[in-house]
């Protein structure tokens, strides 16, 4: 383990590893996420870019490797020691997943409330503040997240990932199961509110116009590695038969689908 | 060979899931003990558990105990013994059935919503979201349905104690001859505190089952619809034969026999 260092770098993954029994997901991750800056990992279907995001958010523990954060070991750092760490996260899921229990505005207050120890009833005007800001009206605050549409629970779940002013967030998949419209109003919805905050971002998607719109730099994962990453500015001339393929999504490549698991 | 392979892999099986349990129900008993407490939702739970639990837990313990007070006078009968219905009444009912109906009709009720919702939850990744925004989702879900599954329990077996020695009552005294009050005076003079309390500490025990098999099976729950189903199926017959278990070795400690 390393003294934190002074650098510029907010996430730092070196040769991480996770395999689920037989199935090796990630086989040596190397990727570093500069501070304010907003990185997205590309890859197909099933190449392990949840499995990254919930290592470095804990969920998972790698077999090896190290994840760092501020240049802080935070690999296994589990149970109360952890809480600190918790505390400069925020994720939009990609279902969402909104306390159903909860209506809207406990959803977007929950971090608030129950981990940052703020009073009710400030809680809830922070999150009244913040359905503002993803452009919801104070009425959708006391509804159900069930009676929302697609859209609103992405909007309803990225003012839950902001809530809480977080020095990193997390995006999986933000565009999924989004007609084409919504998804650019979540696009930029995500870059607009990421400055605002001035976090660091870090997403998973397969939806490259998207991949575009909210990344400074492009990484993609193929075989549990990252095979390229670069500036987004930079993807269409990566040279990298893998990335050009998956960028244009053409069936014939380098790439072979794995129809069995 | 492959039937062999077979039986190692069903033993494997078993031990590794014999361990995760065993692992989910420690992180659960250091929770209860740790800040923060969620006091609010204890109380909720208490509502959905113990609360509306009282209607099948009464109604249940009610022909219970009718059914009971029929039976013995009809053996009782055989022998000229049919008098000994109240105490037999009082005796099987606290010591035995009212905990062990209370606790199976709350395994089928309770287990079965537990593990269903949090099944829901682990495959929406609203479980994951909670670690995400810094709340430990073992003390925040786990931990308040357990305290009042072991606080909800032995009250609920309390009111079905009750009710089920009414059912006795209500038979004996309106189809087979007994003098109220003598039915009454009977069953008190006969039920002593420990045949009550050891019905109340297995109900206690019943409810840690039923509400660490729902939340485990609910937890570790995968894949969609089919597996929350098999989740709550599971939840329920893993916390009922837990509980046929536990009685049996609770009875013998209990009783030192």
């Amino acid at each position: 383990m390393t003294a934190p260092s002074s650098s510029n770098k907010k996430i730092e993954l070196i040769g991480v590893k996770k395999r689920f029994g037989s199935k090796v997901v990630l086989n040596g991750i190397d990727l570093s996420v500069e501070k304010q800056s907003s990185t997205v990992i590309i890859g197909g279907s099933g190449t392990g870019k949840s499995v990254a995001i919930k290592s470095i958010l804990g969920i998972l523990t790698p077999d090896e490797g190290t994840i760092r954060i501020d240049g802080e070991d935070v690999t296994r750092l589990k149970g109360a020691a952890r809480d600190p760490l918790m505390k400069k996260f925020g994720m939009l899921f990609q279902g969402g997943a909104l306390f159903d229990s909860l209506p809207v505005w406990e959803n977007v207050a929950f971090g608030l409330i129950q981990g940052h120890g703020v009073a009710r009833s400030k809680a809830k005007d922070i999150a009244i503040e913040k359905l503002a800001k993803v452009g919801l009206a104070s009425d959708v605050a006391y509804l159900s997240p069930a009676e929302l549409s697609g859209g609103m629970q992405k909007r309803v779940g990225l003012a839950r990932a902001i809530a809480a002013d977080p020095e990193i967030i997390f995006f999986d998949e933000p565009t999924t199961g989004l007609d084409p419209i919504m998804a650019d109003i979540i696009n930029d919805l995500i870059v607009s509110t990421v400055k605002d905050v001035g976090a660091t971002a870090l997403s998973i998607t397969h939806d490259m116009t998207s991949a575009r719109k909210i990344s400074d730099r492009i990484a993609m994962l193929y075989q549990g590695k990252i095979i390229w990453n670069g500036p987004t500015a930079e993807i269409d001339r990566s040279g990298n038969p893998y990335v050009d393929q998956f960028i244009h999504g053409r069936a014939e490549g380098p790439i072979k689908m794995a129809v069995k698991a | 060979m492959n039937f062999l392979a077979a039986i190692g892999r069903a033993v494997l099986n078993l031990l590794a899931q014999i361990g995760r349990v065993t692992r989910f129900t420690g992180q659960t008993l250091a929770a209860v003990v740790s800040a923060p407490f969620y006091g609010r939702l204890l109380a909720q739970q208490i509502m959905r558990i113990g609360y509306f639990s009282l209607p099948v837990v009464g109604l249940t313990a009610l022909s219970t105990g009718a059914v009971l007070a029929l039976q013995i006078y009809l053996g009782g009968n055989r022998y000229g013994a049919e008098a000994i219905v109240p105490q037999i009444v009082v005796l099987g009912i606290t010591r035995e059935l009212g905990p062990v109906i209370a606790g199976l009709m709350v395994a089928g009720r309770v287990a079965a919503a537990i593990a269903a919702e949090l099944g829901t939850m682990k495959v929406t990744e609203q479980i994951d979201a909670l670690t995400t925004l810094a709340t430990n989702p073992i003390k925040y879900l786990v931990v308040p349905r357990l305290l009042a599954a072991v606080i909800s329990l032995p009250i609920l077996t309390a009111v079905g104690d009750s009710i089920g020695v009414l059912g006795g009552y209500l038979v004996s005294t309106y189809n087979l001859g007994f003098t109220g009050s003598i039915y009454l005076k009977n069953t008190v003079d006969f039920a002593k505190s420990d045949d009550i309390t050891s019905g109340l500490i297995k109900a206690a025990v019943f409810g840690f089952i039923i509400a660490i098999m729902g939340c485990y099976n609910g937890f570790f729950s995968k894949g969609g619809a089919q597996g929350v189903g098999a989740a709550t199926t599971n939840a329920v017959v893993t916390s009922s034969i837990l509980i046929l278990a536990a009685d049996f070795a609770l009875t013998a400690i209990l009783f030192h026999t």
